[in-house]
């Protein structure tokens, strides 16, 4: 059986304790809302897009400690980002949690370092914790559909 | 007899697992409890010997399939105290036997405007069906509300029935563990000339139930709840209510006469008994109330009263301000459902440290939101105890809480 340490790894406490970019955007903002109907988690993504870049991302809301760390990692991740290279990098996490985009069997380009983000790397020994480690994910894929 | 929870275990194989080296602790019965070995070979005994079609087919065999059949009606009949026989409806589960009522009763009975009443702590079995008869017929949902150590609030409750049609409330909660006062809130209702819609799911697995002493007008329960097999449970109505009452799926088995102009129904309990039920599943459940009566419903109370005021104890003195354990603190008014929150942990992570000790509780919403709202959570921790969890399990909990606080820490 995988070892707690495998989980919690240090870095994953610490953006726990100390979430990034936490608080919301007022509109124009793009808001989207994700739900775990399993546990009760809800989470909210605001991003501000200009010219194809997400030049801010907020987060709120409340979950676990996997939720709310791979949330505020997520939001520090893209953060200044193109839209284009944000859709590649959920791809990128999503198959690090061993969940493939149906029908996109283009090769993935895993060229550059997933940097805090590999820490959740340990999440798919507990299958069970996927859910709450790509809420964030699909969230904001919501709301970059809606941008 | 001296009851012994350890002993009991036994019967369990499931709760002999050993993994990891360490042995299992479940307190998650709340959810779904575990099957003795009783009725495990009831089901496959069953299977190996007698298992044919019931009510249809003239050989013996399906004589004797029919026969263990309504033997277990029989038992639940005597389990709950009902009056008549022909009044347990086999059902999937509570679900299913909540949404018969809203359907069936309500959707016979109620028009725009009409008063549902339901209280603030039911599990979204009994609220989404009456959600339903809201968009479908117009009806209007009033809400008991809950005092603040998680009891129902009556102080307003002949105001709230005023004019209701329905009064569906659970004798016990799942998630604060509070005991209802069933009779008292069944006078009620037919005090306002409203019908009891009595949701026993938590309760019946764990206390004497008697529907004749509380004048209930129906009564719900699941068998995977009682050391039954899941795909079974019970709804039981006063015959005269379902005698009234249009059919709620359509099928074999509950028809009288079928033409090409239409149908006539089936007497009860066949007329709400669609289909070919779960046969082998009905066997298990009475081989389930067989060993829990045997064992004594009193018994069973009594020793988890024990468990949970020590349980109660144990947390609080232990974890102090560390740890707020929803609901009543009164043994007396309290079942084994102990939901709690811990130092700011959240109940998913809390869940995964327990794991680590193969100590099996429930993190979620428990399918309550309505209620988790109140508590102000998203989720709680629920650890929930049955006949075979001693306080040796309930030390194993207090002891394996210790190391979630650290980990997580603010
Ligand atoms: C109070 C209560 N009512 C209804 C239900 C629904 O039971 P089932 O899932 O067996 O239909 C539950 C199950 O958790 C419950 O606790």
């Amino acid at each position: 059986m995988p070892g707690l340490e495998d989980l919690y790894r240090e870095i994953i406490l610490d953006h726990y304790r100390t979430p990034r970019n936490r608080g919301e955007l007022a509109p124009p903002a793009v808001k989207a809302e994700g739900h775990n109907p399993l546990c009760g988690d809800e989470i909210q993504v605001y991003i501000d897009v200009a010219d194809g870049i997400v030049r801010d991302v907020k987060i709120s809301g409340q979950g676990c400690s996997i939720s709310q760390s791979s949330a505020s990692m997520m939001s520090a991740a893209v953060k200044g980002k193109s839209i284009d290279d944000i859709r590649n990098l959920v791809r990128r996490f999503k198959h690090m949690m061993s969940i493939e985009e149906e029908g996109n069997d283009s090769p993935i380009d895993e060229s550059q370092s997933l940097g805090d983000l590999e820490a959740l790397q340990g999440v798919v020994k507990f299958p069970v914790r996927i859910k709450c480690a790509v809420l964030s994910w699909n969230t904001l894929l919501d709301a970059l559909n809606n941008a | 007899m001296s009851f012994d929870a350890a002993l009991l275990k036994k019967d369990f194989p499931l709760l002999q697992r050993i993994i990891n080296d360490k042995p299992l602790v479940y307190l998650d019965s709340a959810n779904t409890s575990q099957k003795p070995q009783q009725v495990i070979d009831s089901m496959s005994h069953f299977m190996e010997t007698s298992y044919a079609p019931i009510n249809r087919s003239a050989y013996q065999l399906a004589a004797e399939s029919t026969d263990a059949f309504e033997n277990a009606r029989s038992m639940c009949r005597t389990f709950i105290n009902a009056p008549h026989t022909n009044e347990i409806i086999f059902t999937k589960n509570t679900t299913e036997a909540l949404n018969l009522v809203a359907q069936s009763w309500g959707g016979a009975n109620l028009r725009a405007g009409d008063v549902v009443v339901l209280t603030h702590m039911e599990h979204h079995a009994n609220i989404v069906p009456w959600h339903m008869l809201v968009q479908s017929h117009g009806i209007q949902l009033r809400w008991v509300p809950l005092t603040s150590d998680g009891q129902l609030d009556l102080t307003n409750l002949d105001e709230l029935l005023k004019g209701a049609k329905i009064f569906s409330f659970t004798a016990m909660s799942n998630v604060l563990g509070t005991l209802t006062p069933v009779k008292q809130l069944c006078a009620a209702a037919h005090g306002a000339g409203a019908i009891a819609v009595v949701d026993g799911c938590q309760y019946v697995p764990h206390n004497v139930t008697d529907v004749i002493a509380w004048d209930a007008d129906f009564l719900t329960f699941s068998s995977h709840k009682m050391c039954g097999p899941s795909g079974i449970g019970v709804l039981w109505g006063r015959e005269e209510l379902l005698n009234a009452m249009p059919p709620f799926m359509g099928g074999g088995n509950m028809i009288g006469d079928v033409r090409l102009d239409g149908f006539t129904c089936a007497e009860l309990p066949a007329k709400f008994e669609a289909g070919t039920p779960p046969i082998t599943e009905v066997i298990g459940l009475g081989a389930a109330i067989s060993y829990l009566t045997a064992i004594g419903m009193d018994n069973i109370r009594q020793h988890e009263k024990e468990t949970i005021t020590y349980a109660l104890s144990a947390l609080n003195e232990r974890y102090g301000k560390d740890i707020t354990i929803h609901g009543p603190t009164d043994p007396e008014v309290r079942g084994t459902a102990l939901s709690f929150k811990f130092k700011d942990v959240h109940p998913h992570d809390l869940s995964q440290v327990l794991d680590q000790s193969n100590i099996c509780v429930r993190a979620g919403h428990h399918c309550a939101k309505p209620l988790m709202r109140l508590l102000g959570a998203n989720a709680t921790a629920r650890a929930s105890f049955y006949l075979y969890n001693s306080l040796d399990d309930v030390d194993a909990l207090v002891n394996a809480l210790e190391g979630a606080g650290d980990l997580f820490s603010l």
